[in-house]
């Protein structure tokens, strides 16, 4: 394990901007000028707009994709490849149909070299960490939506990243299912130390869940606010949301998201009628 | 997920629900039970209608030795009594060319090398076209034009420089079943879900391990689609080979029933080709159902 250091931000986007041809051969610009800076063990959520670039944020951070200009750092290393410390959830399924349930979460180690046998142990006791004990041999169409999302977060925690990026993990959830998967998330990353990013489109969920909520302008994505979440931990997120102070954090950043949310919401009209 | 308490099992409500579920599934089994019969029955119906009437208009009409009088002339049509007798003739006695058997062995033997042949190549070009966009881009205008030419004239170049033996008959078939695997193992691999490989790539895949472990069983459902057509096409190529020149085989039973003018050969030829393509569907089938069990119970359903 690599020390860290604290004054070092374990994700750090400077001056990001980045732009893609469109099918159509027009020049599309998803992010422009983005600063964003993540501390070490931070969980922070990103809300914005549809369309406002924040799973593009997400793919930078990763090394999925490179920007345009700017600069992308993780612990200090500028991002060149899909770095081994990083996890990905992602917003739709990515578990793999053609493998059962001990077998996706045992990829992680497996590509990375582990040998089955072990890779196998380590699984069963991710599977049991997540709540899934007894379903190892079933195959992801055998599973509800909520137990693949499961198996999607012990894939990706088996190889104990230290950058965890969520795309809208939980947004195809039932509101139950989603305020149970909530919390597991919080106990499982409170043991963890990773930095979160975390990108939903949901207020409440962004306030109940992590430490600062930085909001981003309608597309292309900038920076419009960060605000600091004071609300003490451990959470519940199915009661949070009766705090006082809660409700102040919710007013406060709506007033900041509205606009953006109106932008997107009128270019998405123009869209349609042209 | 708990499971439901003795104590809501046991409650005359829950039992009466359970009683009628009972009785609706039963009424569906029944349901379905009937209807099975009810296809067989058609089936077989169909089937004597068929032959019936081919063989009643061969017969109807007929005075004198001169079988053109028939409503129907069994010397250029056949006769279902008439191809009947020549299988038992075969079967019993031989062909022109040596026993049955041998015909049916040669004609298989030609086949499935050809299929096996034509799959792993159609299966290696496929995945290595669908994952190299420079190679694709270089190579795809050929293997367009090569597609779009009739191959089946091939068989002559195949006859003259491979010879009368099997060899000639093999390369038709792996050059007709290459196609049809190369084009579904392509798109197959094209249609890889882009999340699917973000999530291996971020996990740790290597280049090697993305192929073995998403790409491939991600293609693997088109390239199984494309066996079923893929068979046949085998047949054709061997069937056709062995026509154009062959000492063994199917196609030159069909071959030599036409050059004796017996319509009755060539049609019992025909039923022999319809039995082996029906054995080898199911098989195929069966293959893919032990292959892609990942799969909700897949497209099988829709099994004519």
């Amino acid at each position: 394990m690599l020390q860290t250091d604290p004054t070092v931000p374990a994700i750090e986007l400077r001056g990001v901007t980045k732009r893609f041809v469109t099918t159509g051969g027009m020049a599309f610009t998803a992010l422009h000028d983005l600063d964003l800076a993540v501390a070490p063990g931070e969980f922070t959520a990103v809300v914005g707009p549809t369309g406002c670039g924040k799973s593009t944020t997400l793919a930078l951070i990763s090394g999925l994709e490179a920007p345009s200009t700017g600069t992308v750092r993780v612990f200090g290393e500028p991002v060149k490849a899909v770095g081994r410390s990083v996890g990905y959830v992602f917003q739709r399924d990515a578990v793999f149909p053609w493998k059962s349930v001990l077998d996706n979460v045992a990829m992680g180690p497996r590509f990375r070299g582990v040998d089955t046998e072990h890779a196998n142990t380590d699984a069963r006791e991710w599977i049991a960490r997540v709540g899934l004990e007894g379903f190892e041999r079933y195959y992801p169409h055998q599973l509800s939506g909520g137990m693949r999302k499961r198996v999607a977060l012990a894939q990706t925690l088996i190889n104990h990243p230290r950058i965890l990026l969520m795309d809208e993990p939980f947004s195809a959830l039932d509101v139950q299912t989603r305020a149970l998967m909530e919390n597991e998330l919080l106990d499982l990353w409170a043991s963890s130390g990773a930095s979160v990013v975390f990108v939903t489109h949901d207020l409440e969920e962004a306030i109940g869940m992590a430490d600062r909520v930085v909001v981003i302008t309608a597309g292309p994505g900038t920076v419009k606010g960060t605000y600091k979440v004071d609300l003490p931990r451990p959470r519940n997120i199915a009661e949070i949301r009766f705090q006082p102070r809660f409700i102040e954090l919710y007013e406060e950043i709506w007033n900041d998201l509205r606009d953006e949310v109106l932008v997107s919401y009128e270019r998405s009209k123009h869209r349609v009628a042209s | 997920m708990s499971a439901p308490s003795i104590a809501s099992r046991r409650s005359p409500v829950t039992a009466r629900a359970r009683a009628a579920a009972d009785d609706f599934d039963a009424a569906r089994t029944r349901a379905r039970q009937r209807r099975r019969a009810l296809v067989q029955v058609l089936r077989v119906v169909l089937a004597v209608v068929i032959l019936g009437t081919w063989e009643i208009t061969t017969r109807l009409g007929c005075h004198g030795p001169d079988s053109g009088t028939c409503v129907v002339d069994p010397f250029f049509f056949g006769q279902p009594s008439g191809i009947w007798s020549q299988l038992v003739t075969w079967v019993q006695k031989g062909t022109a060319q040596g026993p049955l058997w041998e015909q049916i062995g040669v004609t298989l033997e030609e086949t499935v090398l050809g299929f096996a042949i034509g799959v792993i190549l159609g299966i290696v070009f496929g995945v290595a076209l669908g994952r190299n966009r420079l190679l694709s881009d270089v190579l795809g205008p050929y293997i367009k034009a090569m597609n779009a030419m009739p191959r089946v004239v091939l068989g002559s170049i195949f006859t003259i420089a491979l010879g009368l033996e099997i060899p000639s008959k093999v390369a038709l078939a792996v050059v007709l079943v290459f196609f049809v695997v190369f084009f579904n193992a392509f798109q197959g691999v094209r249609e890889v879900d882009r999340d699917l490989l973000a999530n291996a790539r971020i996990l740790g895949a290597s280049q090697g391990q993305l192929s073995r472990h998403v790409i491939l069983p991600s293609a693997l459902s088109w390239i199984l689609a494309s066996l079923h057509t893929s068979f046949g096409f085998a047949l054709v190529g061997a069937i056709v080979g062995e026509y154009l020149g062959a000492r063994k085989g199917i196609g030159l039973m069909i071959a030599t029933a036409q050059g004796t003018f017996n319509a009755n050969g060539v049609f019992a030829a025909m039923f022999i080709l319809a039995v082996v393509a029906i054995v080898a569907e199911a098989l195929v089938t069966r293959l893919e159902n032990s292959l892609i069990k990942w799969r909700p119970n897949a497209i099988t359903e829709v099994t004519i």
